[in-house]
């Protein structure tokens, strides 16, 4: 700050603890201008500041001191001083002086954050008891206690304000209507088709809803206490009137002492948030900027810290807001993006969609040329919200058919972004913490591939996690900037994974060799690489099944599937037997115990129920595999992009909750998809009843007992982008269960790209959900004869790769770590941890 | 002269002065398209090989056999023969099992990181026996 800490202090003063004032103290605060000022607040309410935003949440329970933003010795301990309960009633600005009723104030600086006020209609009786508005604290007490004798309640006034008041009505057990002097509710945000939808939903929630009323007066009532009179001489009686027919910039004391004011009010304010006298500031809902009052908080936030920098000589500038906005009303969806009405754009052409059965209603405004979003509106649904806000806010060119982008999702249109929509500060890579801004600012500094944005940014280069995430991001970016995005999977094959499998499945390609002498690129040596060896050992396994140490097969794996074990940092393997739904049994887990005695395993229970043995040197695979598979285990397929573990909770056995067998369940799934090889892992979960222990939600593969069955969850996901699993089904029998599954996991086997994760694919998937949904439960497509006999296939020919190697003297050559000499490796060096061995 | 233009002096001399040949495996021991690691004793100690048979490979000088370290340098493992092996760019190359880093088989140079190289040894067949210089 500019000056020293030596210097007298300078008086600053802030009228109002509301929420943009309080921000203002947090700002100072955090930022060191305590130094060079000394803060003294003004409130007029007996509260210190607080969230008004979720007043309502006073009434379903919340009470002022969780609703307060700081704890009650924030100001004191900063050494702010706050003046609850005192309004200011003058600024004198020739002294420099605020005056309250308790005394006069000197300031040098002065920041005007006072708010807004709820604006009542002049109508003769508006001041009668029972007569409210909704904006503090005090306001919900006094509404609170008109209500308790009271059966009915008006909100006059039915935008989001008079909504939010109605539910809260509602909430008191009122009896309560809505009167609108508009043709229709939220005018601000909705068209006439909107507006008359939300209506419906709102009626049918048993709140009436009356529009283009304008009240005339209020007087007695007959059966009520109030009786309003309207233009037509219809009447409403009603035993409590709330007031919320649009706010009111509280401009009075700035009006008075002659700071220049809006010709519909509001204390007129440059970029730096200055009124036109330079001591005085101006935020918040009380502040005009460029014509406009901003009546969300987030803007009056950007105009706190842009007095902040004002106020410590820094170059902020607040330079207008985005208005759009997502809201639940009364639990009815209403969204509403830019130019909703589309009025502010001339020539800006509409695409709308109503289904007058679901009751929902969407609308595009989009610029003349279809290029560009300008607008939107969304009631009874706002699912396509965030889609159209990166559209709109990033500028992002539409596709093609922009009405694709409000069109239910079963009519093959395209609803989620993708990679598009996520905002510049989306992480891509949390290892390196590359975001997709960074992604961006490479391919705009010249990288033209993905192994150029991974050379420059290191993404994708720690666990690896991310790999098909970025590439997604990159390929988008790329085409974003007009560059051709080769789909290949490599430089060998001018395919994409998809493209091969149809290949291999046509034309029965059994082998690598076959494969890249028919269909490679010719100017390569024709030895693969190692991405598209993998994915295609991957997918003559989907088709074949044939074991993946065959000799064919043996070069395509990656070293976790030769050595089926997971090589670790050290060149050590792991060894994951299964256990199929987590279920063990005594004699077993004795048998685990002393194997990794005897080989000096460390031993650790993973997240996916079962017990990994860490350290087995390469040599000792074979026999710690022959000593398991008579103990009864098989392979667990840890090192294999396949099914790895079906978690299962305890399920009605045991549990008294439990309304179906998830163990049993668990079980019979890990056994019949067990060695499917897939574009990637593949999680399973099961919970026997819906308190859902086994965590199914967050898996490929998730399933929740019923009264009836089973529900079916699919695509969800743990890890770096968690994704809830969806509904895909309810109330299957078991034979129906493994059908479906069946289809699904061939269907994702036949279509997703390699290494792409169920949840990756689901989101890339043209169409959706409920294109999956036609495919695997309607069978739009026709082949779920051919996936299920395809799935039997893998499943009759299962066999556990562990048991065929130790059967192989000539597999089990590969089993050493020199070819010409019986020594281990000698540099693999482990040193002992909690009683067990570790990496050195 | 610089340290390090020492030591590569030095380097070079201990390879004049003291590389044999040695048989380390047969034909039938190695793994077609793949690698085996071997175990070797040389002047300067011994030494671990990953050892590479691309049987049939079209390339100008006609290589089947190659010979890198087996270390790899980015995870400091013994592990470079259990990588895939394939061809980039022209180039036949293996991909460390760890970090996934390209090595040329011909002379063991890292596709990404020009500073690393993997020591790259002569090998030949004779007959059916495999030797390497060592
Ligand atoms: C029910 C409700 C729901 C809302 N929901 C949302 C929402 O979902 N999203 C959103 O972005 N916004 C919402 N808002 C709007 C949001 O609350 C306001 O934009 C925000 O509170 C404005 O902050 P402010 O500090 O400018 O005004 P306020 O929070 O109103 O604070 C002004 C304060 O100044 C005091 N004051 C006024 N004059 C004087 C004086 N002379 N002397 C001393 N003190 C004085 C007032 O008493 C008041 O406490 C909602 C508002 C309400 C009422
Ligand atoms: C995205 C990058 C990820 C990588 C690279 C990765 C890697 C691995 C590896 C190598 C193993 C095997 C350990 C061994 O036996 O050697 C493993 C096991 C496991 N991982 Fe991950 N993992 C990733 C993400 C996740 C996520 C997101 C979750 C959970 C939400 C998860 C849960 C598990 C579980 C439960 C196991 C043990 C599985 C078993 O019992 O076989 N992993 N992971
Ligand atoms: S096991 Fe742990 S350290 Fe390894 S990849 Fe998974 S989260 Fe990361
Ligand atoms: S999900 Fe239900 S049945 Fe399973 S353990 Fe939890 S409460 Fe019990």
């Amino acid at each position: 700050m500019s000056s020293p800490k030596t210097a007298a202090p300078e008086q600053l003063i802030i009228i109002g603890n509301g929420m943009v004032g309080h921000h203002l103290v947090e700002q100072l605060v955090d930022n060191g201008a305590l130094e060079r000022y000394q803060v003294t607040v003004f409130g007029e309410e007996r509260h210190r500041a607080y969230d008004r935003v979720h007043l309502s949440e006073y009434f379903s329970g919340r009470d002022a001191d969780s609703l307060a933003l700081c704890e009650a010795d924030y100001y004191t301990v900063s050494g702010v001083e706050l003046r609850t309960g005192e309004a200011v009633i003058e600024i004198d600005r020739n002294a420099q002086e605020v005056v309250t009723d308790q005394g006069r104030y000197p300031y040098d600086r002065l920041v005007l954050a006072t708010g807004s006020f709820p604006f009542v209609p002049p109508i003769p009786g508006n001041d009668r008891d029972g007569c409210l508005v909704y904006r503090t604290l005090d306001d919900l007490d006094a509404i609170q206690a008109a209500a308790e004798n009271a059966t009915t309640g008006v909100v006059v006034g039915g935008g989001l304000l008079g909504l939010e008041a109605a539910n809260a009505l509602r909430g008191l057990n009122l009896d309560t209507a809505v009167v609108e002097f508009a043709s229709r509710l939220m005018p601000m945000q909705v068209d006439n088709e909107g507006g008359e939808l939300l209506r419906e939903k709102i009626e049918a929630l048993g709140v009436q809803v009356l529009t283009e009323r304008a009240t005339q007066r209020i007087e007695d009532g007959e059966a009520s206490r109030h009786r309003m009179v309207f233009q037509d001489d219809k009447v409403l009686e009603t035993d409590l009137i709330v007031f919320s027919a649009g706010i009111r910039p509280r401009d009075q004391l700035a009006r008075d002492c002659g700071l220049e004011i809006g010709e519909r009010g509001g204390v007129v304010v440059d970029n730096q948030c200055l009124t036109n006298d330079p001591a005085i500031l101006a935020i918040g809902e009380v502040a005009l900027w460029n014509q406009s009052i901003f009546g969300l908080v987030a803007p009056g936030y950007q105009m706190a810290k842009t007095a902040l920098s004002t106020l410590t000589e820094g170059d902020i500038q607040f330079g207008g807001a985005d208005m759009s906005t997502k809201l639940k009303l009364l639990g009815v969806d209403v969204g509403s993006i830019g130019d909703a009405h589309g009025t502010q754009n001339p020539g800006a052409r509409m695409f709308r969609y109503l289904d007058p059965i679901k009751q929902e209603y969407r609308k595009l405004v989009v610029s003349s040329d279809g290029k560009k979003l300008l607008g939107a509106m969304l009631v009874g649904d706002n699912g396509v919200y965030d889609t159209l806000l990166q559209y709109y806010s990033n500028g992002i060119e539409l596709p093609a058919e922009p009405a694709s982008l409000i069109l239910p999702q079963s009519s093959g249109a395209a609803p989620t972004l993708g990679p598009g929509a996520l905002p510049e500060t989306a992480t891509i890579c949390s290892c390196h913490n590359v975001t997709k801004g960074d992604i961006c600012a490479t391919i705009d500094g010249g990288a033209v591939d993905l192994g150029g944005v991974k050379g420059a940014t290191k993404a994708s280069t720690g666990c690896g996690g991310c790999t098909a995430l970025l590439k997604s991001v990159v390929d988008h970016e790329l085409e974003a900037r007009g560059v051709e995005v080769d789909k290949s999977i490599c430089e060998h094959f001018a395919h994409t994974r998809q493209g091969l499998y149809d290949i291999v499945r046509v034309e029965g390609i059994k082998t690598f060799t076959d494969l890249i002498e028919k269909h490679g690129n010719a100017d390569t040596h024709r030895l693969g690489c190692d991405i598209c060896k993998p994915a295609v050992a991957s997918i003559l396994a989907s088709c074949f099944n044939e074991p993946i140490t065959d000799a064919a097969h043996i070069p395509l794996q990656d070293t976790n599937d030769t050595f089926m074990a997971n090589m670790q940092k050290n060149g050590t393997y792991s060894v994951v037997p299964r256990v199929a739904g987590g279920e063990i049994t005594p004699d077993k887990l004795i048998a685990l115990g002393e194997v990794a005695n005897k080989y000096s395993l460390y031993s650790k229970v993973t997240g996916g129920q079962r017990i990994d043995l860490f350290g087995a040197r390469l040599e000792d695979l074979p026999d710690i595999w022959s000593e398991l598979i008579a103990a009864g285990f098989e392979t667990g397929h840890a090192y294999g992009k396949s099914l790895r573990t079906v978690k299962s909770c305890v399920g009605s056995t045991w549990c008294r909750y439990g309304v179906q067998d998830s163990v049993g369940m668990a079980i019979q799934l890990e056994n019949r998809y067990k060695g499917l090889r897939s574009p990637h892992k593949i999680k399973f979960g099961v919970s026997g009843c819906t308190r859902e222990c086994a965590e199914a939600q967050s898996k490929d593969i998730g399933i929740i007992a019923t009264e009836n069955g089973w529900n079916l969850y699919v695509c969800g996901n743990g890890g770096m982008r968690p994704r809830h699993a969806e509904l895909f089904a309810t109330d299957l029998d078991d034979e129906q269960l493994y059908r479906t599954i069946d289809r699904f996991l061939m269907f994702y086997v036949r279509t997703a790209d390699r290494l792409q994760r169920t949840s990756v694919w689901r989101e890339n998937l043209d169409g959706g959900l409920e294109y999956l949904k036609e495919v695997i439960l309607e069978d739009s497509l026709g082949i779920n004869d051919e996936l299920e006999r395809q799935m039997q296939t893998v499943v009759d020919t299962y066999q556990c790769e562990w048991a065929d190697a130790i059967s192989d003297p000539e597999k089990l050559k590969r089993f050493r770590s020199f070819v010409n000499d019986d020594r281990p490796d000698p540099s693999i060096i482990m040193t002992s941890e909690r009683g067990q061995l570790r990496p050195a | 002269m610089t340290a390090t233009a020492l030591k590569k002096e030095m380097d070079t001399m201990a390879e004049q002065t003291t590389k044999t040949w040695q048989k380390v495996c047969t034909k039938a021991d190695l793994v077609e398209f793949s690698g085996v690691a071997a175990w070797i004793e040389t002047a300067d100690g011994p030494a671990q090989v990953a050892i590479f048979y691309l049987p049939g490979l079209r390339q100008g000088k006609d290589h089947e056999l190659y010979a890198l370290d087996h270390f790899d340098p980015f995870s400091k493992a013994n592990v470079i023969a259990r990588g895939i092996v394939g061809d980039l760019k022209g180039a036949a190359v293996v991909a460390s099992p760890i970090y996934k880093q390209h090595f040329r088989l011909e002379d063991g140079q890292c596709l990404e990181d020009e500073s690393v190289k993997l020591r790259a040894w002569k090998i030949e067949f004779k007959g059916d026996e495999v030797w390497v210089e060592g």
